[in-house]
């Protein structure tokens, strides 16, 4: 397989003295699922914005699909689609308009532009607003919008920054499905930067972590979530709880009368735990992980990350929203 | 991005361009017609009935040919500075610049949609200026050129504008301290020959006085200018100020970090 992207070196620093990229390097494989994390300000969307022409490089090489994008431009933006993080379409616009206008700047005939601005629109649920203005939509329909607008050329690469930022979570289950449809139905490859971190886990497959313009981490979602040897269960109990069981190797805490957290390490069994809570006549009607699996790994790089530059932040914790 | 892909994406930014004016024509065709009116009632007959004939021409009959460039060159200009500012703005940009469109189709769309209004302003203010004086067109084609000519050098202006602006009070500033000033001392109203010496000199600096002498000989056969080193300067202006906004837009000034 070939790579969708490939980021070797790059550096972006800006006029007021901010080194945004310090060298970044980055491979995304084709029909790859990748998610690209970071805290504010650590240089997901410079990146982006780099790759997708938006913002000027200082130093390095991009290839999309192995065009380089200083030598040509052109065929290496052909294949991109881009989902920003902010709405920038003309409010004023309709809907189906400012679909058809991108496909024509893309060189894409109004007859040809039509009909795939109608396929998008009626995948995302947008058909009956087509004539609306775009400035009458939901946050969610406008970010539907701008997903339908970045598809309407067959891009083989999707670059979404941030792309269910303020929608609700039905609209976001619904754009997750889409996006995981047209990852593995269609093979577009996926770029997804995201700050809900169980949208990464649950979509996927590799993922990158960058922070000060550097990355820290790039591995595959599986390994990275492997290296996690410590996970918080809360359990929620039918009766109150009168008696802390006690379990071997195992340290359990009530939080109320009928809530419990237990902490458990690799590779011990949660069936052990539920045997200990029957005998003790208790019975556990939910449980839920504490913390996302992937939120609590990526702080922790981040925060190893912050302690080895002597940058920590202010709450000890990076900025995860 | 071949031939035919580029002309689509250059239809497209031009088909946006002129529905945008279109569908706003309160606030981009009226007004100007308006204001020559107005102009017409107070310089031409109100003021201009108590002039004697200018080049031989009655005051008011003399006028028109200024009052429908001034609409040309305002409107091109205009068009593509609050256009091309707003699309900035609004980071509509951001769609052109990650399409394959080269920066000579982005110019060439932005270009063409200015010159469009300021074409049909200028067809409208002809036809409210020929409510009140006698159709005149002496040399269509030299009309037709140059005013053609002069709103590509002005759409351009708008755009350079655009690029660098980073607030709507930098878009006001060129039309209201240079353009201005330029237009209406660039021979609207009045023949060279009345300044003295000095001031014909200094008039002759005016690049916007070559485009309405060369207007007034399309429309009434005379001018105080040479017809061909009005035409040169107007396309040398044309040439250059294209040559700079393609490499801005290509290098990504005031459009990219």
């Amino acid at each position: 397989m070939s790579d969708a992207l490939r980021v070797e070196g790059l550096t972006k620093s800006y006029g007021n003295g901010v080194d945004a990229l310090k060298g970044v390097d980055l491979v995304v494989a084709e029909a790859d699922f990748f998610a690209l994390l970071g805290p504010n300000g650590a240089g997901k969307s410079t990146l982006i914005g780099i790759v997708s022409s938006l913002v000027n490089k200082t130093a390095g090489r991009v290839a999309v699909f192995g065009e380089d994008l200083d030598r040509n431009p052109r065929a290496a933006r052909a294949a991109i689609g881009l989902v920003p993080q902010e709405f920038n379409f003309n409010i004023w616009e309709p809907v189906e308009e400012i679909v058809i206008n991108q496909a024509g700047y893309f060189g894409i005939p109004r007859g040809q532009a039509k009909v795939e601005a109608r396929k998008h629109l009626t995948a995302l649920g947008l058909w009956e607003k087509r004539r609306d203005q775009a400035s009458t939509l939901s946050g969610g329909m406008k970010r539907r919008l701008m997903i339908a607008r970045a598809l309407v050329h067959k891009p083989k690469l999707l670059i979404l920054d941030e792309p269910t930022a303020g929608v609700d979570i039905e609209i976001r289950q619904s754009m997750w499905h889409f996006l995981r449809e047209l990852n593995e139905h269609y093979g577009t490859t996926v770029i997804l930067t995201t700050h809900y971190l169980e949208e990464a886990e649950n979509l996927c497959r590799r993922i990158a972590i960058i922070d000060h313009g550097t990355i820290i981490e790039n591995t595959s979602m599986r390994s990275l979530l492997g290296r996690l040897n410590r996970e918080t269960f809360v359990l929620y109990l039918r009766e109150p709880l009168e008696t802390l069981p006690k379990v071997a190797d195992m340290e359990i805490r009530q939080q109320d009368e009928t809530t419990l957290e237990v902490d458990l390490v690799a590779g011990q069994s949660l069936s052990r735990l539920f045997d200990a809570l029957n005998q003790a006549g208790l019975e556990v009607i939910s449980l839920r992980n504490k913390r996302n699996r992937l939120e609590e790994l990526f702080m922790r790089l981040v925060k190893e990350g912050n302690a080895a530059l002597g940058q920590g932040r202010i709450a000890g914790d990076p900025e995860v929203v | 991005m071949n031939l035919r892909a580029a002309w689509i994406a250059y239809r497209t930014i031009v088909i946006r361009e002129v529905l945008r004016f279109a569908r706003i024509w309160v606030q981009t065709i009226v007004p100007p017609a308006v204001t020559t009116a107005l102009y017409f009632v107070i310089f031409g007959h109100l003021i201009g009935s108590q002039l004697d004939d200018m080049q031989g021409y009655a005051y008011v009959d003399y006028i028109v040919p200024g009052l429908i460039m001034m609409s040309v060159i305002t409107q091109s200009y205009a068009n593509v500075v609050s256009s091309f500012f707003g699309t900035k703005y609004h980071r509509n940009i951001e769609e052109m610049l990650t399409s394959p469109m080269s920066s000579v189709v982005i110019v060439a769309g932005f270009v063409t949609g200015g010159v469009a209004r300021g074409m049909a302003v200028g067809g409208v203010v002809s036809l409210v200026a020929y409510a009140f004086a006698e159709p005149r067109i002496a040399h269509p084609g030299v009309a037709l050129g140059i005013a053609l000519l002069t709103a590509v050098v002005f759409a351009l202006g708008g755009l350079i504008n655009a690029i660098y602006a980073k607030t709507f009070d930098d878009i006001s500033i060129v039309p209201t301290f240079v353009l201005t000033p330029l237009t209406y001392l660039g021979g609207v109203f009045y023949t060279i020959d009345l300044l003295p010496d000095f001031w014909q000199q200094v008039s002759l600096v005016n690049p916007i006085l070559y485009m309405i002498n060369a207007f007034r000989y399309g429309l009434l056969g005379v001018t105080d200018i040479r017809l061909g080193l009005a035409f040169l300067i107007t396309l040398l202006f044309a040439l250059a100020l294209f040559l700079i906004a393609v490499r801005m837009i290509q290098k990504g000034v005031g459009i990219k970090h």
